[in-house]
């Protein structure tokens, strides 16, 4: 960076070979990782890597899609179990948070402010550290091996900050609606489901895709309390199946973009919001 | 911006029927109940839990379920890890990574940010996508391609230090062929490789953070200074600095706690729970927990300490987001 003015395009031309060097280092695993899954395994294990698959190939995924990875059980089926758990997570998150958020946004009572500062609190939990008591609270509940052991434990996680989003969204829809709604005679009920619902969704379906990548991205838990492999989620699928067989890599990367392609296409539509949230500690109307 | 101190407004204040108004008031509160009884069950009772826990001697998954007696030993697993001279080396690694990785990940997202908002529309977009999509990518696979890209047959690294001239490599680093090498085999190259993975991965949100800060900045302030002689180096810590202070303290503050407890990046990058010379406090608490013979006391008692040590840091964190909401 030089000063305004001295050697116009020196500077741009300098400003601009930085730009793509960063450029660079962010994007490249992720496009690696790509061209890898595309690549026969010659050209994977050849001494001289090409930055670019020469006869792009699908075999890698054909074989992780069709091939058994244990007798009865493919990748499908993890990724089917992946899916069934972030999304029950995300219906459930999104319900108890939009109920939660309508509270501290529209109305005003005695613990309100203890509420919110609550709430930033346990976002601040290490849930690293819950894994033992959740592990008992899991046993004892008799869920442990099961699905819903996790969707209850990612449901924990997500809601502080669903709720700590949503309400920026609840408060930014004009109060005079509801206002308005009332008077002509609608129940507390109907003003909800008709005007205040209508106007948060686009907020709540931001909201649900932060707990759709919580769930989905989740290691340690679902590491934990699972214990039969037809059972496993992706993250737990992945590292136990491709992470220690370190010859594998088209599959492990084929498997790997599977895993990653809906996180990255969903984060893109939400990443202002992430921002806004996490650093103001509230979103803007 | 909604505001601590704003947004409870109205409800009250405006004219409402004196019978609806009785009725809201019982309202938020149920509406707050299943929220509150998730957020009790699933986070504050395992909290409580777990410190319950690190005061008992669990070495069976009996005694979790509860068919068994859960002995009291009182400060016993504490004075075991406490003794232990590998606990010594553990928080040393846990404290230097957390230390390495938020300077460098604030000093990279820093420059990044001032970068971003220097370059041309275009290329500001295309940089900023790009970042996007490490910030993007799950730990999980990001830490497997990095992994695969250190690979010591085919990796890319491997390949590199390959290509280098054998002479120049022979006379730096006393080998010419890197095929074979393990590049994670010391705990300093695993460590160094972990902390390239996590900055990586952690930089993304500290550029656009600091860039949305940058925006909201006038820019005439940076004029008048740059007229009045003032150089870039200057500039920034004489201006930008101080108006996007709260800024940097809760960017600090939230990579610290996220460096304290890396988990995910380094089981993926170390295999597993095997790897102890590597340990940092969140895998060794899961590690003498999971790992069998099974000690659920101990590991409590380690995660105990991981969040005392996350505490202090959480309450700097809580008092500069009310700071902050009450001077908007």
């Amino acid at each position: 960076m030089t000063r305004r003015g001295g050697g116009g395009g020196a500077k741009r031309l300098a400003l601009n070979g930085a730009g793509l060097l960063v450029a660079l280092f962010a994007a490249f695993p992720v496009y690696w990782m790509i061209a890898t899954s595309l690549k026969p395994s010659s050209e994977i294990f050849s001494s001289t890597p090409r930055p670019v698959p020469s006869e792009p190939t699908f075999e890698h995924y054909r074989q992780i899609l069709t091939g058994n990875l244990i007798p009865g059980v493919t990748f499908a089926d993890f990724f089917l179990n992946s899916a069934l758990v972030a999304v029950s997570t995300v219906v459930l998150s999104g319900l108890v948070a939009l109920l939660a958020a309508t509270a501290v946004a529209r109305f005003r009572f005695k613990l309100r402010t203890t509420f919110l500062i609550m709430l930033l609190v346990v976002q601040m939990i290490p849930l690293e550290a819950l894994v033992i008591p959740l592990f008992l609270m899991i046993q004892r509940l008799g869920l442990y091996n099961t699905l819903p052991s996790l969707i209850l434990t990612y449901l924990g996680f997500s809601l502080p900050f669903a709720v700590w989003m949503l309400r920026g969204f609840v408060a930014a829809v004009p109060k005079e609606l509801e206002e308005a709604a009332a008077i002509d005679g609608a129940s507390r009920a109907q003003t909800f489901r008709k005007v205040l619902f209508p106007l948060v969704a686009p907020g709540l379906v931001a909201t649900s895709i932060f707990s759709f990548i919580t769930a989905w991205n989740e290691l340690i838990f679902a590491l934990t309390f699972i214990n039969d492999q037809e059972s496993y989620t992706l993250p737990v699928a992945m590292t136990f199946f491709f992470g220690r067989d370190d010859t594998a890599w088209g599959p492990v990367m084929a498997a790997s973009t599977l895993f990653t392609l809906p996180v990255i296409v969903f984060f893109l539509l939400v990443q202002r919001r992430m921002v806004s949230g996490l650093v103001a500690g509230a979103v803007k109307g | 911006m909604t505001t601590l101190t704003e947004a409870p407004e109205t409800a009250a204040a405006r004219e409402t029927p004196a019978r609806r108004r009785r009725r809201v008031d019982r309202l938020p509160y149920l509406l707050l109940l299943p929220c509150l009884v998730i957020i009790g069950v699933l986070l504050l009772w395992p909290l409580g839990q777990v410190v319950v826990m690190s005061f008992h001697q669990l070495n069976n998954v009996r005694q979790l379920r509860g068919d068994r007696e859960w002995p009291w030993v009182g400060l016993g697993n504490y004075a075991e890890i406490l003794s232990d001279p590998f606990f010594l080396t553990v928080l040393r690694n846990t404290v230097l990574f957390a230390v390495a990785n938020v300077a460098l990940t604030m000093v990279l997202g820093t420059l990044v940010g001032l970068l971003l908002n220097r370059l041309g529309r275009r290329m500001a977009a295309f940089v900023a996508s790009c970042v996007m999509l490490a910030w993007a990518t799950p730990a999980l696979t990001g830490t497997i391609v990095w992994k695969w890209i250190f690979d010591d047959t085919s990796g890319l690294v491997t390949w590199l230090f390959n290509a280098l001239p054998d002479g120049l490599s022979q006379s730096l680093f006393g080998r010419s062929d890197w095929t074979g090498y393990g590049w994670f085999n010391s705990p300093l190259m695993f460590f160094s490789i972990l902390t390239l993975v996590v900055v990586w991965h952690s930089f993304p949100f500290i550029a656009v953070s600091v860039l949305a800060g940058l925006k909201s900045v006038p820019s005439e302030l940076h004029e008048a200074a740059r007229v009045d002689g003032a150089g870039p180096w200057k500039v920034f810590w004489k201006i930008t600095f101080p108006l996007l202070r709260p800024v940097f303290g809760i960017l600090i503050v939230l990579s610290t706690i996220w460096d304290f407890k890396v988990f995910t990046q380094q089981f993926v990058l170390a295999g597993g729970t095997q790897d102890r010379p590597t340990f940092m406090l969140s895998i060794y608490s899961y590690a003498e927990a999971f790992s069998p013979p099974p000690k659920y006391g101990l590991g409590a008692a380690i995660a105990v300490i991981l969040t005392l040590i996350l505490l202090v840091v959480t309450g700097l964190y809580v008092r500069m987001v009310l700071k902050q909401e009450e001077d908007a």
